[in-house]
């Protein structure tokens, strides 16, 4: 029965990973690391868990409905998703596909750290066009919450960071 | 866990800090099409996005765990008098000068806030805090760098920086204004409390203001502008709850 459960969670899993992040549409939410349990209970209960990445991402009702919505098309009866700060999100919890999938995107992935990220990290972000660190910090704040914008003095192009938090 | 005397004195913490970060969220975002270049524009509406969020999770726990309304019957449905935010976060915008030192100031004490409430003996507040003081630390950091940048501009900038810095201050003190019952919190190791909030938050930015060669106030010789965490607000709060409210107040059940 064991095997079956984790099978089971597996399907769910993969499910989930279907469903990509609003604001970085290539990028699956289970990559960005903002799943963090899976429960299946009895009689085709299932509960995700998730935590934000910004507290105030505008983008969370509509992940919660889109990963039940697609944990639902495997014939689950009850799909609750819940949001929480239970596990604190930060981005080190981007898997390495998905620093990839960021990077194709056009977007400087969030350099790694240890305890608290360093905010002069920024100034010298590597170029995801042409890696140069030869680059700038214009502003901490970008289009979304959770991107910062630079420039590379080396291919002359604007671009913007997915930043460490 | 707690008695109910210091549940409540709980209450009134989550709430005032809801209250500033609502109000202060809501000052920000009028710099939204205002901001003096681009990047500034993008930056307040960024940070006030980052301050409903914050006060959206303060608002939270009071319902979920404090048996209070749900938040946005909580942030839009209640009068000026029942706000307990401070003076300074709804005082307007006025120029991008008094804004950034406000961002400045508050942001500084929020930071320091929000790494003590993240190891807070409550809980819920504990975990919320721990997302949190990592945004408001890029608040700072924003806050920070255009302050130094305007500091080492020239004679008009800097002059306009010290009188933002002087105009700010006794508000910027009235942040710190005790609750009742705070004893019980600081004995009970929610919080340390507003006075070493207070002498932590004089330190970080009496450092920041010398460094960029600017004159820092004697807190002992300015009189706090307190009376928000009682209820007591200056005439420009309540036009900003009403403009606030007003899709809300002619469509209770609007969604956007």
């Amino acid at each position: 029965m064991m095997e079956t459960a984790v099978t089971e969670k597996e399907r769910i899993w993969a499910a989930i990973a279907e469903v990509m992040d609003p604001e970085i549409p290539v990028l699956s939410v289970v990559d960005l690391g903002i799943i963090t349990d899976v429960q299946v209970h009895g009689d085709g209960q299932v509960q995700v868990m998730m935590t934000p990445t910004f507290s105030g991402c505008p983008a969370i009702k509509l992940m919660e409905k889109q990963v039940r919505e697609a944990v639902e098309q495997l014939g689950y009866a009850s799909v609750a998703v819940e949001t929480n700060f239970d596990v604190t999100w930060n981005s080190n919890m981007i898997s390495e596909k998905g620093r990839e999938v960021i990077k194709n995107f056009g977007l400087a992935p969030p350099p790694k750290y240890k305890d608290n990220p360093d905010l002069k990290l920024l100034e010298h972000t590597a170029c995801p066009y042409c890696d140069s660190e030869n680059t700038t910090l214009k502003t901490p704040f970008g289009p979304t919450l959770c991107r910062s914008m630079h420039y590379c003095y080396d291919c002359l192009q604007a671009f913007e960071q997915f930043k460490p938090i | 866990m707690f008695n109910k005397a210091t549940l409540d004195a709980v209450r009134k913490l989550l709430l005032f800090q809801a209250d500033d970060h609502l109000i202060i969220g809501h000052r920000n975002s009028e710099w939204t099409g205002l901001g003096p270049v681009l990047e500034e524009d993008i930056a307040f509406s960024s940070i006030a996005q980052d301050k409903i969020g914050h006060a959206l999770g303060l608002y939270s726990i009071l319902h979920e765990h404090l048996g209070e309304a749900d938040p946005d019957t909580l942030a839009f449905m209640r009068n000026e008098g029942d706000f307990t935010s401070c003076q300074l976060v709804e005082l307007p915008i006025g120029g991008y000068d008094f804004s950034l030192v406000r961002h400045l100031f508050f942001d500084m004490a929020a930071l320091i806030r929000f790494e003590d409430f993240s190891t807070s003996s409550y809980d819920p507040l504990a975990k919320l805090a721990r997302k949190v003081k990592g945004e408001i630390k890029y608040h700072v950091f924003h806050a920070t760098t255009f302050f130094k940048q305007l500091a080492e501009g020239n004679e008009e900038s800097k002059a306009r920086l010290q009188s933002a810095i002087n105009e700010n201050f006794a508000l910027a003190l009235g942040m710190f204004e005790a609750i009742e019952g705070e004893q019980l919190l600081v004995d009970n190791g929610v919080y340390k409390g507003e006075a070493a909030i207070r002498t932590a938050w004089l330190g970080e930015i009496g450092a920041v203001v010398r460094d960029a060669g600017l004159k820092m106030p004697d807190a002992a010789q300015v009189e706090a502008l307190v009376g928000g965490r009682k209820g007591f607000h200056t005439e420009h709060l309540q036009p900003l709850l009403d403009e606030m409210t007003e899709v809300f107040r002619v469509d209770p059940a609007a969604e956007w």
